[in-house]
């Protein structure tokens, strides 16, 4: 789950062995809502921090078959229904020359997909963000990993969670209040 | 010893003590960006370049491209205002220099796809240094292609409904059975595609930059079209998964436009056209041309953005065995397509091929010749596949060399009809050269205006392979 719009804690790691424990104990001490920022993907940190599967591949497959039987369609339909015309003897329509159409309509199709897939799933665009006004928040994009766990979690105590991410070696621990400006 | 041996002796005694050093196989590579940078290093590097302001060169270099660049459209203009008879095509010759133009402009675009989509399923790590600046080369570069088969069709503001199914008054369709068509769909997908492709690439790395830049309207001009990338890891899962199946498809897509491309010539039934070998040597051809273009390019990017630690000789020398390979495969094709001209026994196709290296176009054949299969052969050789000035030589002789190569076959099979009575010499006029040079400024332009203004190296990408980015030993998986 995302941390949302409320208050979080959040620790700065640099280094990315220390994160992947620091996730893995954050996800075995319970807590759910939670989410980690990196200037770059990190290699195992969706298994430790328990994400499940993502289902884009079944939004891009969806626009590949959705090409396809429109492309197949358009032509039977322009071709061979809606205006007959001969030319030079050849079929007003057949599966073999319709091959280029339909391998790039499923292509394209399948792009758009994806891209529409992976703008809803990431909830972009927001150019909205209740916590860019903290400093080490925008080093996220940068140089830093940064952890936030929301205080929305069931287990968030204020006291123990900030013990939490600075047992597991965050530095600069803090409490960020969401700007809703 | 071996520096190699000695590296592993000295790998294996720091593993003992138990050290967090990277895997063996990274250490005894050439490492892939130069001066040990940090990750704030390359934010600092990369973001610099767009955060400074624009100096008098690049004022100048823009000046001077938009001029040329504007100079194209003027005789686009009135071209479109005369008609395409301002062009030197005419009985027999119907297509000539602009369809030279299409096929070689689109054929630029194809090594971008390649870098960005192929070597990213082999996981060939050296491309994450040059692959934005190649997609972007790929994207000005389609756009250069599709003027010409638009003003070709002579009246383009009808082209809405002679190109695409557009219901329209007169209830006609468009001609599926035609490779001219397939090449609309084919061109168009291949555009945006590669377009939604490269700008999922720069989400991450806007958001860098937003962060980075100071000026207010920078500022926001960043932040709007970031929208809003936090680098969320619940975000980076999914885009990560979208990158991969958009190379995916990239991969055979970059495959089939060149193909269809060359159905254009190879769907007719004229000798020299009618070639099966047609599709996997155009696909090489594009490859050798895109990768000449990449190297002319990024040659002068690197010297003057100094971006000599990031854009190393190790990616030249990687590209210039590219460049070799398929040089190699066209000049194949060259030598097969005269095999089978004699071998088929037919009389129209071996004069169309006799005439092609003998004929009034020699000339051209031979040029093509020479700096396509001569030329890249000084490859063969490690210290001259490193050697710059030579590699930047034989990269435009490349791109002149595959320029002649799409001239020679067009002109090649149509200068010389079934019936002499009718055979015709085609030279093109001062409107078509001006537009050819035009598509150069427009090109140049945009490439300017990309490397001033956007990441010109994938930043997230490059921090990710950097020597101690990634966790070393493996965690439980859950």
């Amino acid at each position: 789950m995302s941390i949302g719009t409320s208050t979080v804690v959040m620790g700065n790691f640099k280094d990315p062995n220390a994160l992947l424990h620091a996730a893995e104990k954050i996800r075995d001490s319970g807590f759910r809502k939670f989410d980690i920022f990196t200037p770059y993907p990190v290699h195992g940190l969706d298994g430790a921090m328990g994400i499940k599967r993502t289902i884009l591949p079944y939004i891009s497959f969806g626009g590949a078959i959705f090409g396809l039987t429109n492309a197949l369609f358009l032509q039977f339909y322009t071709g061979a229904v809606d205006y007959k015309l001969n030319i030079g003897g050849k079929p007003f329509f057949g599966w073999e020359f319709s091959v280029p159409i339909d391998f790039e309509l499923t292509i394209l199709c399948t792009a758009l997909a994806t891209i529409a897939g992976v703008f809803y799933l990431c909830k972009l665009p927001t150019w909205h963000m209740p916590f860019q006004h903290d400093q080490g928040f925008q080093k996220a994009v940068d140089d830093t990993f940064v952890v936030a766990i929301s205080s929305e979690d069931p287990r968030y105590t204020n006291d123990g969670t900030m013990m939490l991410l600075e047992q597991l070696g965050a530095k600069d621990v803090r409490v960020v209040e969401p700007r809703n400006d | 010893m071996a520096i190699e041996d000695q590296k592993v002796v000295s790998h294996l005694q720091q593993k003992s003590l138990g050290d967090n050093t990277p895997a063996l196989s990274d250490e005894l590579r050439d490492p892939l960006v130069l001066g040990n940078p940090s990750v704030h290093d390359i934010t600092d590097k990369i973001a610099g370049i767009t955060d400074s302001p624009m100096n008098m060169k690049f004022l100048l270099a823009i000046g001077a491209t938009a001029s040329i660049a504007g100079w194209g459209l003027l005789t686009i203009v009135y071209t479109i205002a005369t008609g395409i008879g301002v062009w030197g095509l005419n009985n027999p010759v119907g297509w000539g220099w602009d369809i030279t133009n299409f096929v070689f402009w689109i054929g630029i675009g194809h090594a971008g796809t390649l870098i960005s989509a192929i070597l990213y399923l082999f996981r060939q790590k050296w491309r994450t240094a040059i692959n934005r600046a190649a997609e972007a080369m790929t994207i000005f570069a389609v756009i250069c292609a599709l003027i010409f088969p638009l003003l070709h069709t002579g009246r383009p503001w009808l082209a809405v409904y002679w190109l695409l199914p557009y219901p329209n008054q007169m209830q006609m369709w468009v001609n599926f059975r035609s490779p001219l068509l397939w090449d609309v769909f084919a061109v168009s997908t291949y555009f945006t595609v590669s377009a939604l492709f490269w700008f999922l690439g720069l989400i991450p790395d806007l958001a860098t930059i937003r962060n980075y830049v100071s000026g207010p309207i920078k500022k926001l001009s960043y932040w709007i079209a970031s929208l809003g990338w936090t680098g969320s890891n619940r975000a980076w899962h999914h885009y990560e998964v979208a990158y991969m199946i958009l190379a995916g498809i990239s991969t055979p897509l970059v495959l089939s436009v060149h193909t269809i491309v060359s159905f254009d010539f190879a769907v007719s039934v004229l000798p020299g056209w009618h070639t099966t070998i047609f599709p996997p040597y155009f696909v090489a051809g594009a490859v050798f041309s895109g990768f000449a273009m990449v190297m002319t390019l990024l040659i002068i990017t690197r010297e003057i953005l100094d971006l000599k630690d990031y854009i190393t000789l190790k990616h030249f020398e990687n590209m210039n065995k590219i460049i070799l390979t398929t040089g190699m495969m066209v000049g194949y094709a060259y030598t097969m397509e005269f095999f089978i001209a004699w071998y088929s026994g037919n009389p129209y196709e071996l004069s169309v091929f006799i005439n092609r290296a003998t004929g009034d176009y020699a000339w051209s054949y031979w040029a093509m010749f020479t700096c396509n299969v001569v030329s890249p052969q000084v490859f063969w050789f490690k210290k001259l596949r490193r050697n710059i000035p030579l590699m930047f030589i034989i990269s435009i002789f490349v791109n002149i060399g595959m320029w002649f190569e799409r001239f020679t076959i067009i002109s090649t099979s149509l200068h010389h009809d079934f019936l002499p009575g009718s055979w015709g010499y085609y030279s093109p006029t001062w409107v078509e050269v001006s537009i050819f040079a035009g598509t150069f400024g427009i090109f140049l332009t945009l490439f300017l205006l990309f490397s001033k203004f956007i990441p010109i190296i994938a930043i997230s990408e490059i921090k990710a392979i950097l020597p101690n980015a990634q966790p070393h030993h493996q965690h439980e998986q859950h």
